[in-house]
């Protein structure tokens, strides 16, 4: 069966500091150009198909936003 | 492996935090948090202490083990009467540059000359953040702060060679841009006997970032163009600088209550 | 640890046997004339009741090991005099807030500053009551005996596990350095912590009457959260809001006000209808006491009252003193109890003895009681 990947990111937890898009290797994420309730614009996932399950977004995140999840 | 969420889930409370967006302190709590999933250490096995400013809050109130948030500086000698109250707990102090070796500095001198079994996490951002930005031990020579407007008239501490030369069992120097290293390296603290000591240099987009005039990522990006693990680089070194083997004092008074003819309380 | 017996000794060693009757497990300080006797006989005795001795780099760090092993269960002290105590008063404070319970002796010297190390004094009374800052209620007892540096050491102990609070012993270079005979008893009477009961998950809050909350230990799985800054009862900081500061610093302050029945302890000898009653403590209430002894001989009508515990005052009973008596206060200070015994008996009534550095002769205070009746 193949991978299936899901990428939550906690949009009151995310601070849209940008991390996580800097050290995904796959520019899996980017900017939702939307506010959270408080004023920060949450990063979203833009191109799941790309995405390699490294888990360097996870890593490098600050606030524990992020979230890789497989499911086999 | 363990996802973001549950990860999350099992070792952070009160979410969230107080940190300003793009702060390496959550970065350091979550390479801690990997460091003991990685090595199965249960969490009510766990103290962390920690004293005053941004740095302190990496434990408290955000990690989920015992905390003791103490006051300015004096982490290290509560987290010390906690290791020897209780060897079995896995002593661990956070705690910021101008905490540990400004204020705190005596303490952190003599902690590593017992070589007391505590994991000391210095966060260094150059600065005191939660105050306003005024210059510490740490600021570089000649750098404007809020209290140096003219530039610092003082000098920069290199604080892992001052605990290297007080006696440490173990030293080392991160940045928040290797994420991975420090993750391995805090295993190996919470496993080596004696005094770990780990600096971790963070950003601090907030005082750091506006003075430099840098972004958060702009500081990852200087972390990773400006270290190296080889000190012959003329940048700043990275890596294990010192482990090696020492009495550690705990584990001597414990011994010394049993050859008394003691039994622990 | 010395067996049940009556022993020859001075204060301070008298002090440490109290500490491990009382079941001492943890003892960090710093070497400091006239307290160092102390810790000198617990680094060589208390490994061998089980209990844990460490010297630090200096007080602060003292105070700050022993509220860190007090949450690790065990009991825990330090001791040392004025320069030292002045260093602890932060870390005091924080355990004050955080309610770990804990012994400071302080014996104390001719201070300020550096004063005299060898000479005793009782100047610092008013500190070991408002050093720390912020509004906070402090526990000190103030022993005149070398066996009383043994019982109010185990009193110490056991008001300290009793109230989740720290309590300061108030001692001084008089009573610590004296030898003289005392008696460790067969019972004493320990008290232990209150302890969680299943299923209890606020530490730093009660309704109870006595508004001690239970106090669990590192380790047992709680998520602890300790602080010193402003908590609600299940430790999380709230480092703003007007209720949580109101209720928990009223709490803290009832916990030692409402108990204080509990608490206070005096002694007092024919007060009652004296024209004149002489109040002292510590090591100055002996040649006081002598000084009324010899009055009453001659037929004067001088009553004797000695604090116990200076902290909280015996306040209601100075009052009831004060309304019919001259107060005479002898004590080795200029600054002492003074505010204390004039804020409760009034200014027309007092009348003060001071001196500092050494003891006064029985005459010498005689002489003074005799001016003061007039
Ligand atoms: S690293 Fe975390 S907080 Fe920062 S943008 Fe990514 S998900 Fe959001
Ligand atoms: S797991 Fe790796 S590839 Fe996938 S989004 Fe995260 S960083 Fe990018
Ligand atoms: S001021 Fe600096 S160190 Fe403090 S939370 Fe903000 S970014 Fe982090």
């Amino acid at each position: 069966m193949p991978q299936k990947i899901h990428i939550e990111i906690d949009r009151e937890l995310c601070t849209g500091c940008g991390i996580c898009i800097r050290f995904c290797p796959k520019d899996v994420l980017g900017e939702s150009g939307t506010l959270n309730q408080y004023g920060n614009f949450y990063t979203e996932v833009k191109k799941l198909e790309e995405c390699i399950v490294c888990r360097q977004c996870e890593l490098y995140c600050p606030d524990f936003a992020i979230s890789v999840e497989v499911k086999e | 492996m363990i996802t973001g969420k549950e990860l999350r889930e099992k070792y952070i409370r009160n979410q969230p935090t107080a940190f300003c967006p793009g702060c390496g302190d959550g970065m350091v709590l979550n390479g801690m948090s990997r460091a003991v999933e990685n090595l199965g250490i249960e969490r009510k096995d766990i103290v962390a202490v920690s004293g005053i400013g941004c740095a302190a809050w990496v434990v408290s109130p955000y990690w989920r083990v015992d905390t003791l948030h103490t006051t300015h500086g004096r982490a290290i000698p509560h987290a010390i009467g906690v290791k020897v109250g209780n060897k079995d707990l896995n002593v661990v102090v956070v705690s910021g540059d101008g905490d540990c070796v400004g204020i705190g500095g005596n303490h952190l001198i003599h902690a590593c000359r017992n070589n007391i079994d505590l994991t000391v996490i210095m966060i260094n951002n150059g600065l005191y953040a939660m105050t306003g930005g005024q210059v510490a031990p740490t600021t570089e020579h000649g750098e404007k702060t809020i209290t140096t407007p003219y530039g610092n008239p003082s000098q920069g501490m290199d604080v892992a060679e001052l605990v290297k030369a007080a006696g440490a069992s173990h030293v080392a120097r991160w940045t928040t841009y290797h994420m991975r290293e420090l993750t391995k390296e805090v295993e190996y603290a919470l496993e080596k006997k004696g005094l770990s000591f780990i600096e971790v240099i963070t950003q601090c987009p907030t005082r750091t970032g506006k003075k430099d005039n840098l972004s958060t990522l702009e500081m990852l990006e200087w972390y990773k163009n400006n270290t190296s693990k080889n000190p012959e680089d003329g940048k700043i070194t990275v890596g294990r600088s010192v482990d090696k083997e020492r009495p550690e004092m705990a584990d001597v008074i414990y011994e010394q209550i049993i050859s008394a003819g003691g039994t622990l309380k | 640890m010395r067996s049940p017996g009556v022993y020859f000794q001075e204060g301070n060693l008298a002090c440490a046997e109290g500490a491990m009757a009382a079941g001492l497990g943890f003892f960090a300080g710093y070497p400091i004339t006239p307290a160092s006797e102390v810790m000198h006989h617990l680094a060589r005795t208390l490994p061998a009741t089980g209990g844990r001795f460490i010297q630090m780099e200096d007080e602060i760090g003292s105070m700050a090991a022993i509220t860190g092993a007090s949450w690790t269960g065990l009991k825990s002290m330090t001791s040392t005099s004025g320069p030292g105590f002045s260093l602890m008063m932060e870390n005091l404070g924080y355990a004050y807030m955080t309610e770990t319970p804990c012994v400071i002796v302080n014996v104390q010297r001719a201070g300020p500053s550096t004063g005299q190390a060898t000479k005793p004094g009782t100047g610092d009374v008013m500190q070991s009551r408002f050093g720390s800052h912020g509004d906070y209620e402090m526990i000190a007892l103030s022993p005149n005996s070398v066996q009383e540096m043994f019982d109010f050491t185990v009193r110490a102990f056991n008001l300290a596990e009793r109230y989740r609070t720290p309590v300061v012993l108030l001692a001084d270079a008089g009573i610590g350095h004296m030898r003289e005979k005392f008696t460790i008893p067969e019972d004493i009477e320990i008290v232990e912590r209150k302890k969680p009961k299943e299923g209890d998950r606020e530490f730093f809050h009660t309704d109870e009457k006595d508004h001690v909350p239970p106090m669990p230990s590192f380790g047992e799985g709680r998520e602890l959260l300790v602080t010193g800054s402003t908590h609600r009862g299940d430790g999380t900081r709230d480092t703003a809001g007007y209720d949580t500061q109101d209720k928990l610093v009223r709490r803290l302050k009832a916990k030692i006000d409402d108990n204080q029945q509990d608490i206070i302890d005096w002694e007092e000898d024919s007060v009652e209808d004296a024209e004149l009653v002489v109040v002292s403590y510590g090591s100055m209430s002996r040649p006081a006491r002598g000084a009324v002894k010899r009055a009453r001989k001659d037929g004067l009508n001088v009553g004797f009252f000695r604090p116990k515990v200076m902290w909280p005052s015996p306040e209601e009973r100075l009052k009831e003193i004060g309304k019919n008596s001259k107060i005479l206060l002898a004590e080795l200070s200029l600054r002492g109890y003074r505010m204390e015994v004039e804020r409760c008996v009034g200014s027309e009534k007092m009348h003060v003895y001071d001196r500092l550095n050494s003891l006064p002769t029985i005459d010498m205070i005689y002489t003074k009681i005799k001016e003061v009746m007039g």
